[in-house]
């Protein structure tokens, strides 16, 4: 008894507050998007918001039973887990069910798919932070260092070639899990750089790239010219950074797919093609920027119900949320998601186990990258790669996917104080 | 705790700044960029223009004039098409392939987001077939409109017609007309656009990304109701109307009757005329062409546009004048030896008939020219030949009253001036001073640059009937279901005349009916007051012309009839005159003494040799290119700035209407 009443105070209630926030919102959201007046009701079965509705009792069933588990449990299934989705990320390439263009999902009968990229996200984090809480393992040792590379990287190559590029790109943000466990910052800057280098490059001409960048490589050398090994530092990046640049062009024009190609174009503002290639864009803009200050109220958005923009349900739920709640609406949810990742970057924060830390912060990181990506495709901030808005987007292998990614740290968090 | 604990705030730090950034984003597309407000009603709104029924004209005895008939445009919008099968459409239209693929053409350089008419003027009938099946074409709709008709098919030129809008049209329309509307081009149509076109309604529609209809934009809070057109009660009788237009068979001219009491025109004809029902529907621009290729000009609106010399019709005006100033009296005489002398040259009278000794009233009735010299040469030289000049202004002030040598001001467009020459003008041919009575002795008896309209001539007759003042003349009555009259309609203009002076006048054109010129048309039972007008022109024979009003005491109708090249006023114009009086005033047309019959002038075939018939110039060939035209007349202004002016202004009409057929 006693220990029951522990464990329902240690349950952080307000990130499941939170979370059930974000579903509600997503129902209802969807309700609007995909409005069809001969199924009115909320939580009728044959429509897509009836059935989030019924992924949203799925998900609250199992994060119950996430809060039962023995937590001891989780850490140790982690590399089991890891295996499975591996396996599946390697079936669904082999007998994948193609849904617009990427061979992502695995038929399970009855109208029902499973995406295992979803799930690999989780099953990822699990493993990088049972890796990382090994004793003997420090992150700037160069074999932890490819370890942990390796671990996140073996998913991103087979989601990659699904091809799923949206997915991909979320492993990317666990770098900042590697950083929090003391990878140099230099790595989170390099990124930036090359961020940076590889959008000046498409929008500029590789030439003037490499002018400017060597301008400030040489500038850097003057200030720095006492100490030479920092000078050959600079330089050597210097060289890296000008093959990147030439390398950039290669890239973009054999690497990428064409179509990825003009969704980049669009958010530079090279290509303007509102009624092509951009029209999901700029529609989903028309949304969100007609929703002014308040709104227009609950089911009456024209742009998202008469379907204006497509995808409304999934990748551009946001766009409901922005016509028919407003700027108004928007702060609310984008506040929840801001407030959510916070509160998960606390809850990491107070564990004493390393597991636990380096999970949450793989929680954090994946939270982020979805919504930051998510929302700022739909405002045109970022290309169109195809990735959900945690709990929001309709669909069931995401919700329960970020269910139990939450629910794990929950759980994990309710036992703090315990060994793990 | 490890070493990087402080990291969590450089994460938390970029987290952060980056939602921040997305939300500065929302706030400039959400609130600070109204453009995407505006974006989302466009793609949501689609206004549906209910066209209102354009109003009908009644004659004055009810009788309908014109009249709509529904049928259908079929609209499309380009954007909203989806993949179709182009075939079957074509089939449902009645289409070949390239005409389907020119008409697409054209709806996308109109605009591809916007409906523009894609078939005109579907019938109701073919319409049936088309409905039934047009939904399965996205994008494509259909606009019901009206088409006008004409039962009787009479008075043309006083109805006008319609024609869809040009870009000027819409230009200066400040966005009330739309591509595709009518309006109406000539005629009662033009002059009463505002009255007769009614008020467009409009429906706000809220449609989905395929065009498929929504529900109303704000529960229907915008939309506005079509409004019916007025109707107009025009003041033709279709009777005389259609008598007038079968008598002016085969001639070219015209006829205006007025009802003095009124000013309202009871019969309007210029011949040749055409069906108006010609002009309306899918042939309408054949028609229109065959029309234009006419060589007597159909199109060229005689009973204002044409200016004749009013020869003899103009004596009783002469008289008049002379009467009011004091220069004769009723009993002045004078002996015409069959011509007569002024300084040193001899004008022939009338053939050079010997008229003897005349006074006032039978020289009116005898049409005696030298009698009219004489008036004229002593009211013009009534203060000596040094005051020519004073006296000529005055009296051309005089004549200006009665209407000549200015518009009058009807409800339809294009109206002539009439000529009424200026002491200018003359001062300009000879010097200031030059020219004496005698050198514009022609003025006296109606010609020389004296020009008028039969307008013009019908309203002289007018006020010859109501003794010294007229109505403006004006072809519609009344106005809506409330009959509203404009104001100007039912004020009296006085010209100057005390009415005594009209009496010892209106017995001489008694006596040209009851035994002067105009005998063979004389009514039995009814007194007519008339003057025959023979007018030499130099086109060829010339102008028979007849003017007069009757019954004599309380006159109900003044008419003017021109008949263009057919030789005397007597001979041809006078008893076509005869016939619409009886006809108006009593229904029916009796035998005559004199043996004529109203068959024998419907069937006489009086139209002008071609070769010689120049009334105006235009194209010998049939208008194909409006730029070709356009390239003529600057070639003309190159030629001679002058003569190519007055080429100009001759052939305006004929320029308007080409170029309407041809932007067709």
């Amino acid at each position: 008894m006693n220990n029951q009443r522990s464990f329902f105070f240690n349950v952080d209630w307000v990130t499941v507050l939170i979370y059930l926030a974000l579903c509600t919102i997503g129902w209802f959201n969807i309700h609007a998007a995909v409005f069809d007046e001969r199924h009115p009701s909320i939580i009728d079965l044959s429509t897509n918001y009836g059935k989030q509705f019924m992924y949203i009792v799925i998900s609250v069933v199992l994060a119950t039973v996430i809060l039962l588990l023995e937590s001891r449990f989780i850490a140790a299934l982690a590399p089991a887990f890891y295996g499975i989705t591996i396996v599946l990320l390697m079936l669904v390439l082999v007998i994948g069910r193609s849904v617009g263009g990427n061979a992502a999902w695995i038929s399970l009968g009855g109208g029902f798919k499973l995406q295992p990229s979803e799930f690999a996200k989780f099953t990822t984090c699990l493993l990088l932070a049972r890796y990382l809480s090994a004793t003997n393992v420090r992150i700037t040792e160069m074999r932890s260092f490819l370890l942990a590379l390796a671990i996140i990287g073996f998913p991103m190559v087979l989601i990659l070639l699904q091809p799923d590029m949206g997915s991909t790109l979320v492993f990317y943000s666990l770098i900042f899990v590697l950083y929090r466990e003391g990878l140099s910052p230099y790595f989170l800057v390099i990124s930036a750089l090359f961020i940076v280098l590889f959008l000046t490059s498409i929008l500029f001409t590789p030439l003037d790239v490499v002018a400017v960048t060597s301008g400030v490589a040489l500038l850097a050398v003057l200030l720095l010219r006492k100490n030479r090994k920092l000078v050959i530092t600079v330089l050597a990046g210097l060289a890296i950074c000008i093959a990147f640049i030439f390398s950039v062009k290669f890239i973009y024009n054999h690497v990428l797919q064409q179509h990825q190609k003009v969704r980049i174009d669009i958010v530079l503002g090279i290509k303007n093609d509102p009624r092509g290639q951009g029209y999901n864009v700029n529609q989903s803009k028309i949304a969100i920027g007609s929703g002014k200050m308040w709104g227009k109220g609950y089911l009456r958005g024209t742009q998202t119900k008469y379907s204006f923009v497509p995808a409304q349900s999934t990748d551009f739920i946001f766009c409901t949320v922005g016509e028919e709640w407003g700027f108004a609406g928007s702060v609310v949810v984008l506040g929840l998601y801001l407030f959510l990742i916070l509160r998960v970057i606390m809850i990491a924060e107070r564990q004493r186990s390393p597991f636990s830390r380096v999970y949450g912060y793989g929680v954090a990181s994946i939270l982020f990258f979805h919504v930051m990506i998510n929302i700022a495709t739909t405002i045109g901030l970022a290309p169109v790669i195809g990735i959900p808005l945690p709990m929001v987007s309709y669909g069931g292998s995401s919700l329960l996917s970020f269910t139990i990614l939450i629910f794990v740290l929950v759980k994990l968090d309710s036992n703090r104080m315990g060994i793990v | 705790m490890n070493s990087f604990f402080e990291r969590r705030y450089v994460i938390a730090g970029i987290f952060i700044v980056i939602i921040f950034i997305l939300l500065a984003r929302l706030f400039y597309i959400q609130i600070i960029d109204p453009r995407y407000a505006i974006y989302a009603s466009k793609n949501v709104l689609l206004p549906i223009i209910h066209n209102p029924a354009r109003g009908p004209i009644l004659d004055r005895t009810g009788k309908v004039l014109v009249q709509n008939v529904p049928f259908y445009d079929i609209m499309v919008t380009p954007k909203m098409v989806k993949p179709f099968d182009t075939a079957e459409l074509c089939k449902l239209l009645g289409y070949d392939r390239p005409t389907f693929d020119k008409q697409w053409e054209k709806a996308i350089r109109y605009s591809p987001y916007r409906a523009s008419v894609f078939e005109k003027q579907i019938s109701a009938s073919t319409y049936a077939s088309v409905q039934e099946r047009l939904s399965e074409f996205p994008g494509f709709y259909s606009l019901p409109r009206y088409l006008r008709t004409y039962p009787d098919s009479v008075a043309a030129q006083f109805l006008g017609y319609i024609g869809e809008v040009t870009d000027k049209d819409i230009k200066r329309s400040d966005g009330y007309y739309h591509r595709g509307d009518f309006i109406g081009v000539t005629g009662v149509e033009k002059s009463y656009e505002s009255v007769l076109r009614g008020q467009r309604g409009v429906e706000n529609w809220m449609v989905d990304s395929r065009g498929k209809y929504k529900g109303k934009y704000a529960g229907g809070m915008f939309d506005t109701a079509a409004v019916a057109g007025q109707r107009l009660t025009s003041s033709l009788d279709v009777d005389i109307q259609k008598l007038g237009e079968q008598l002016m068979q085969n001639k070219v001219g015209s006829i205006v009757a007025i009802e003095p009491s009124t000013g309202e025109i009871l019969c309007y004809v210029s011949s040749p005329t055409y069906n108006p029902n010609l002009l309306v529907g899918r042939e309408r621009g054949n028609n229109a062409a065959k029309l234009y290729e006419d060589p007597y000009s159909p199109f060229f609106i005689r009973p204002i546009q044409a200016k004749y010399p009013p020869g003899s019709s103009f004596k009783p005006l002469s008289a008049l004048i002379a009467l009011q100033e004091g220069a004769i009296t009723p009993s002045t005489t004078y002996f015409c030896p069959g011509y007569y002398t002024a300084g040193n040259r001899r004008f022939k009278c009338n053939n050079g008939e010997a008229h003897g000794l005349v006074n006032l009233s039978s020289a009116v009735a005898k049409s005696c020219n030298g009698y009219f010299m004489m008036v004229f040469q002593r009211l013009i030289d009534r203060y000596g030949v040094k005051q020519t000049e004073k006296t000529f202004a005055k009296w051309r002030a005089d004549v200006n009253k009665f209407g000549l040598g200015t518009k009058l001001d009807l409800d339809m467009p294009g109206e002539a001036r009439g000529n009424l020459p200026t002491p200018l003008h003359y001062d300009n041919i000879y010097k200031r001073g030059g020219w004496r009575s005698s050198t514009v002795l022609s003025l006296a008896i109606g010609q020389g640059e004296l020009l008028a309209t039969p307008l013009q001539m019908a309203n002289l007759e007018c006020i010859v009937a109501n003794h010294g003042y007229f109505y403006k003349p004006h072809l519609i009555k009344a106005i809506g279901a409330e009959n509203v009259i404009r104001k100007e309609y039912t004020e009296r203009n006085y010209v100057g005349i005390d009415s005594g002076n009209f009496e010892p006048v209106i017995d001489g054109m008694q006596s040209v009916v009851e035994n002067g010129t105009a005998i063979r048309s004389k009514i039995p039972g009814i007194i007519m007051c008339g003057k025959t007008g023979t007018a030499q022109n130099n086109h060829g024979d010339s102008h028979s012309i007849f003017v007069a009003f009757a019954p004599r005491d309380h006159p109900k109708i003044a008419i003017a009839v021109v008949v263009e090249n057919s030789g005397e006023g007597a001979h041809w114009a006078a008893p076509i005159a005869s016939f619409i009086v009886e006809k108006y005033l009593r229904g029916s047309i009796s035998p005559r003494e004199s043996g004529i019959t109203p068959e024998y002038f419907m069937n006489a075939n009086k139209l002008p040799d071609i070769s010689t018939y120049t009334i105006k110039s235009k194209p010998k060939t049939a208008p194909v290119d409006t730029n070709k035209k356009l390239k003529k007349d600057s070639v003309n202004k190159l030629k001679g700035l002058k003569s190519a002016a007055r080429y100009n202004r001759k052939d305006r009409t004929e320029q308007v209407l080409t170029a309407r057929f041809n932007g067709k």
